[in-house]
């Protein structure tokens, strides 16, 4: 929880503050929202790999119903120069780049191959379908039953309400949140106890447009649930589309991650990590903001 | 401050080293006897599921306009064996499905057999494995009415499907179904392809489709249909060629 709950117990500063800052601990994220997120990284962290490891058993994409194979929009491949050398071909649209060694063509026991994921990005590591998918319907289905119990607890706890969806004075203030984000200024005092709007609006759209989307992608895509599914198949345009789309979701997971460590980082590696393990966070205040 | 500096340090390296458990220990995992079957137990889980949202719904049909301009094949595309090669050379005209196993009246059906009875033609998607789609349109008997004729035992469980393809290991392919994809209206005993004689790459003389399931429930090449009480004693008994080599019996996911 980002707000600090009433019930707060105040914990002894570990070290003597300097003589203008406060420092106290608050408890901010409960027991099972803890438990939650790391359940949810390690799903995530697995279905990403072994949904790598699916795709790489035919790397390429398409829009519609069907695969229109010479029209990919995006496809991992390889070309053969006249020396026998492989070159990893990625192809966006109508561009292409050269992307040997990490995409199209990377090194399998030391040998450049044809493959669209290098080995350290997929699980299992080497080519093996049946075993990727093993691994992505399983964590699917804690992925999926973890995240309704996110959802009913975040609901009955009001997590939802209080800590994630952006307050009047949030939306107003969004402007310069965005400011002080590009330049890494970050809340202090009571203000860091809380979600920021930027931050808010992350969660949001991560937890209901990559995670739901990701899941009913994921549905559309199997041929059983198509039968009753139809309309959603229809709506995006079809099967592949839906394939398309799922990866595209995949690849927001990425990029929240990336931003998501790195907000991590800036705003107090070890302060952060603590409060996400023990739920103890800790703010410092300058007298000033404390008689504000 | 150098507590503090030690548990960063902590919280650093186990991060890291959880980071590198997670995905070395997913090799080593898959490699096990047990970790495989414990991953496997989510596909019942799916089946269950599936099924109940699903029961007997029908498959989307698509229209002519979207039949893909190939209907691209996979697996094996040109039988070998001398059987099958003289079938083919006399265009199919001495063929015979067996229909066996635990059933009231064995069956030997020719293919103007087969046609004689009720057709039915569907313009459905077909969905690789591998992630790719194509549509086609079949034209064959419902299976249900073959085993209609046939008549299965009250101990009958699964339908067994026996090719003529031999795989790169030696044995035939083989793939099986459940009573309720056998009956589904949809599961068809395909003799045409796009208005057109099934061609060999895509299974002549006769195939199953199974649209709601993915591609290598579909076996080309039927030489034969068993109904069985348990395939655990057939092949590598996982009910059929690729799920003997670890794909999932339940392929509507």
């Amino acid at each position: 929880m980002a707000s600090i709950p009433e019930d707060a117990v105040p914990v002894p500063p570990v070290e003597t503050p300097p003589a203008q800052t406060l420092r106290r601990v608050v408890y901010r994220h409960t027991l099972p929202l803890r438990i939650m997120h790391w359940i949810n990284a390690i799903c995530l962290l697995i279905l990403l790999g072994s949904g790598l490891q699916i795709f790489n058993a035919h790397p390429a994409l398409y829009w519609g119903q069907r695969s229109h194979f010479t029209h990919p929009w995006l496809s991992l491949g390889a070309t053969q120069s006249a020396s026998g050398t492989l070159h990893g071909v990625t192809r966006i649209g109508s561009h292409r780049f050269d992307t040997t060694g990490v995409l199209g063509v990377s090194k399998v026991d030391g040998q450049p191959t044809v493959r669209g994921f290098p080995t350290w990005a997929t699980i299992p590591g080497p080519q093996w379908l049946a075993m990727g998918r093993a691994w992505h319907f399983f964590f699917a289905w804690i992925f999926v039953i973890n995240g309704v119990c996110f959802f009913l607890y975040a609901l009955w706890t009001r997590h939802l309400t209080r800590d994630l969806v952006p307050t009047r004075r949030d939306w107003r203030g969004i402007g310069r949140s965005i400011l002080d984000h590009a330049l890494l200024k970050h809340p202090h005092g009571a203000e860091a106890a809380r979600y920021n709007v930027l931050q808010r609006i992350a969660y949001l759209v991560v937890i209901f447009g990559c995670g739901g989307g990701v899941v009913l992608m994921g549905l559309a895509m199997s041929p059983r649930m198509d039968s009753v599914l139809g309309w959603l198949v229809d709506l995006v345009g079809g099967r592949q589309s839906a394939r398309s789309i799922h990866f595209l979701f995949a690849m927001g997971f990425i990029a929240f991650f990336l931003i998501h460590i790195f907000e991590v980082i800036v705003t107090g590696v070890g302060n952060n990590l603590r409060s996400i393990i023990t739920g103890r966070y800790a703010i410092t205040e300058t007298r000033d903001e404390t008689h504000q | 401050m150098k507590l503090i500096n030690k548990r960063r340090r902590f919280l650093r390296d186990a991060l890291a080293l959880t980071g590198a458990v997670a995905l070395g220990g997913c090799d080593k995992l898959s490699q096990t006897d047990w970790a495989p079957k414990v991953l496997g137990s989510a596909t019942a889980l799916s089946h269950a599921a599936q099924s109940a949202l699903s029961r007997n719904a029908m498959a989307r049909e698509y229209s002519e306009a979207d039949i893909s301009p190939v209907f691209r094949p996979n697996g094996s595309t040109d039988p070998q064996s001398s059987e099958y090669r003289v079938l083919a050379a006399n265009g199919f005209a001495d063929y015979r499905l067996g229909v066996g196993g635990l059933v009231a009246h064995p069956l030997a059906l020719s293919l103007a057999e087969l046609r004689a009875l009720p057709n039915r033609t569907q313009i459905t998607r077909h969905d690789c494995v591998e992630g790719w789609s194509v549509i086609g349109q079949w034209t064959g008997v419902q299976l249900s009415r073959v085993l209609d004729l046939a008549q299965p035992t009250k101990t009958a469980r699964y339908v067994v499907f026996r090719c003529f393809d031999a795989m790169d290991d030696g044995s035939e392919y083989y793939e099986s179904l459940g009573f309720d994809d056998a009956y589904h209206p949809q599961t068809l005993l395909a003799w045409e392809l796009n208005g057109r004689t099934l061609p060999i790459p895509n299974g002549a003389p006769l195939r199953l489709r199974v649209p709601r399931q993915l591609g290598y429930k579909m076996a080309k090449y039927l030489r034969r249909i068993d109904l069985v009480a348990s395939f655990k004693d057939i092949e590598g008994g996982a009910g059929g060629y690729w799920e003997d080599q670890g794909y999932q019996w339940y392929a509507g996911i």
